[in-house]
């Protein structure tokens, strides 16, 4: 666990970076996270944020292909916006815990 | 006369069936099942097949033997489920009211989600062993291959049984050692997950034992398009892996009932509560096993574990109760390593696999994360009590409740 300050808020955050708590988010602070990962956000970058935000909240499991679906960008798009690692960069810059499958 | 209607008759479906004959009151309720397929297959088995440790008599049997008499089978196909008016809705057309419906679709292998799977090489230097079909085609390409560049890779999670093509590879170095070209055989992994397992425990178990047996793993490899021509598969942030002979476990999808339903996610599972196995929208369907959208392993002992919290809230909620009974996302698994050793990993929706002895602390006799012979022969026996037991729904000596006797807490 370590504090952040992201926007002049002081965020917990786990030892990956990843928002302990989502609810402290807000899309300014996603511009300084992105830009720790050199990443400009863009308004398709925003739309990507919000569809993983709202099906996070509502208890979804998130997933590539789902992102894929969800005639915002096609798999090959979100990967260019986050590159390496679209989901786990994505959720990090979103503010939503780190996307873990549950084999 | 009420009805409960079962869709499907895999593992789920026929476990519940036969639990359900035993538990009902049959002058007062009608149990009817559908599924379109003659066939049971011992799915465990298929991983087996390409290694000629079984043939194929050994995973098949008839879809109506280990259907109770009192049981209503009907051979067909469901179109789909309108949960507002209570009824299956059949190819045919036909229509079946339902009390009480349990969806047991499971999920299926969809090689046609990835371009390129199916073409040309497709169960010629491609093949998939989720299938009959698959893993004997498999096991007649490598009685006569004589060694190249073998690929392992999964295309989507989550998937059926997780841990199977880890399995695979393991056996693949173990066949390849016996039968003398193991040196002319490179066997890579590739996984769009950040390493073998999940968790962390066992996924560094798991990583040690596949070093140690000289196979490469590949992570992140999320799978774009096969390419035919350079016989190569390709991942979406550009990396290239080229194959003699590539395995592949397909992206994995709830049935289309369920899509032509109205009642799944983008993959087709059913939104289910992780406690009560309820679906999330209709309280008189409940779901079992793969079908259901559970943050748990599709794995037949989950299935096995699973109908005993089913059984319970379902029979609560006929006499008007409530669903009391939770869940606890109990699921094992053993896993064949090859050079007969197995080891076996037993965990839940809250504690990780760990290391230790299952059942019976100290005593086991199986030993959790950890190679074993008896733990090999724990494997081999489970095909005889799946075919006898499991899914006759005959009492078995091993607790559905997860639990930590036995388990040791790594740091």
């Amino acid at each position: 666990m370590a504090t952040k300050i992201y926007k002049g808020i002081p965020v917990e955050v786990n030892e990956e970076g990843y928002f302990v708590n989502p609810s402290q988010w807000t899309p300014e602070m996603a511009a300084e996270i992105a830009r720790e990962m050199n990443i400009n956000l863009t308004e398709k970058h925003y739309q990507v944020l919000d569809f993983l935000r709202q099906r996070f909240l509502q208890g979804e499991t998130l997933t590539i292909r789902s992102v894929g679906k969800s005639g915002i960008v096609d798999v090959k798009e979100f990967y260019q916006l986050f590159p390496g690692g679209p989901l786990k960069n994505a959720c990090r810059i979103a503010g939503i815990p780190k996307p873990v499958s549950c084999i | 006369m009420k009805n409960i209607v079962i869709v499907g008759a895999g593992t789920g479906g026929t476990l519940m069936a036969n639990k359900l004959a035993r538990k009902l009151n049959l002058s007062e309720w009608n149990i009817i099942v559908i599924d379109p397929s003659e066939h049971h297959y011992y799915q465990p088995g298929f991983l087996f097949l390409p290694f000629q440790y079984y043939n194929e008599q050994q995973v098949v049997s008839k879809t109506k033997s280990f259907l109770p008499r009192k049981v209503q089978y009907l051979q067909t196909e469901a179109e789909r489920l309108d949960g507002e008016n209570k009824k299956i809705i059949l190819k045919s057309g036909e229509e079946i009211s339902y009390d009480f419906c349990i969806l047991a679709t499971g999920t299926h292998p969809r090689p046609d989600q990835t371009p390129g799977l199916t073409g040309n090489l497709w169960r010629k230097n491609i093949f998939d062993f989720y299938t009959l079909e698959g893993a004997l085609a498999l096991q007649k390409f490598f009685s006569t291959w004589q060694g190249g560049k073998l690929v392992m890779a999964v295309a989507e999670v989550p998937i059926k049984c997780p841990i199977a093509p880890l399995e695979f590879v393991l056996l693949a170095d173990d066949f390849f050692t016996r039968k003398g070209i193991r040196n002319k055989v490179e066997i890579l992994y590739a996984t769009p997950q950040t390493g073998v397992f999940t968790k962390p425990v066992a996924t560094a178990m798991l990583s040690n034992l596949l070093k140690e047996r000289n196979i490469l793993v590949e992570t992140e490899f999320y799978i774009e398009k096969i390419d035919n021509e350079k016989k190569s598969i390709v991942s979406y942030d550009g990396r290239e892996i080229s194959f003699d002979c590539f395995t592949v476990v397909p992206v994995n999808m709830g049935s289309e009932f369920i899509a032509r339903s109205g009642i799944g996610d983008d993959m087709n599972y059913v939104p289910t509560n992780k406690y009560t196995l309820q679906s999330e929208k209709y309280p008189s369907v409940f779901v079992l096993g793969d079908a259901a959208n559970l943050p748990a392993s599709k794995a037949g002992s989950l299935i096995h574990f699973a109908a005993e919290t089913l059984t319970a809230n379902l029979l609560a909620v006929m006499k008007g109760g409530q669903p009391e009974m939770k869940f606890d996302g109990h699921v094992n698994c053993f896993l064949e390593s090859g050079k007969k050793q197995a080891t076996l990993i037993d965990f839940s929706y809250d504690t990780e696999p760990l290391p230790g002895q299952y059942p019976l602390p100290v005593i086991g006799p199986f030993q959790l994360l950890k190679l074993t012979r008896i733990n090999h022969w724990g494997k081999l026996i489970f095909k005889w009590l799946y075919w006898n037991f499991i899914i006759r729904a005959r009492p078995i000596p091993i607790p559905s409740r997860f639990s930590m006797k036995g388990k040791k807490l790594v740091k």
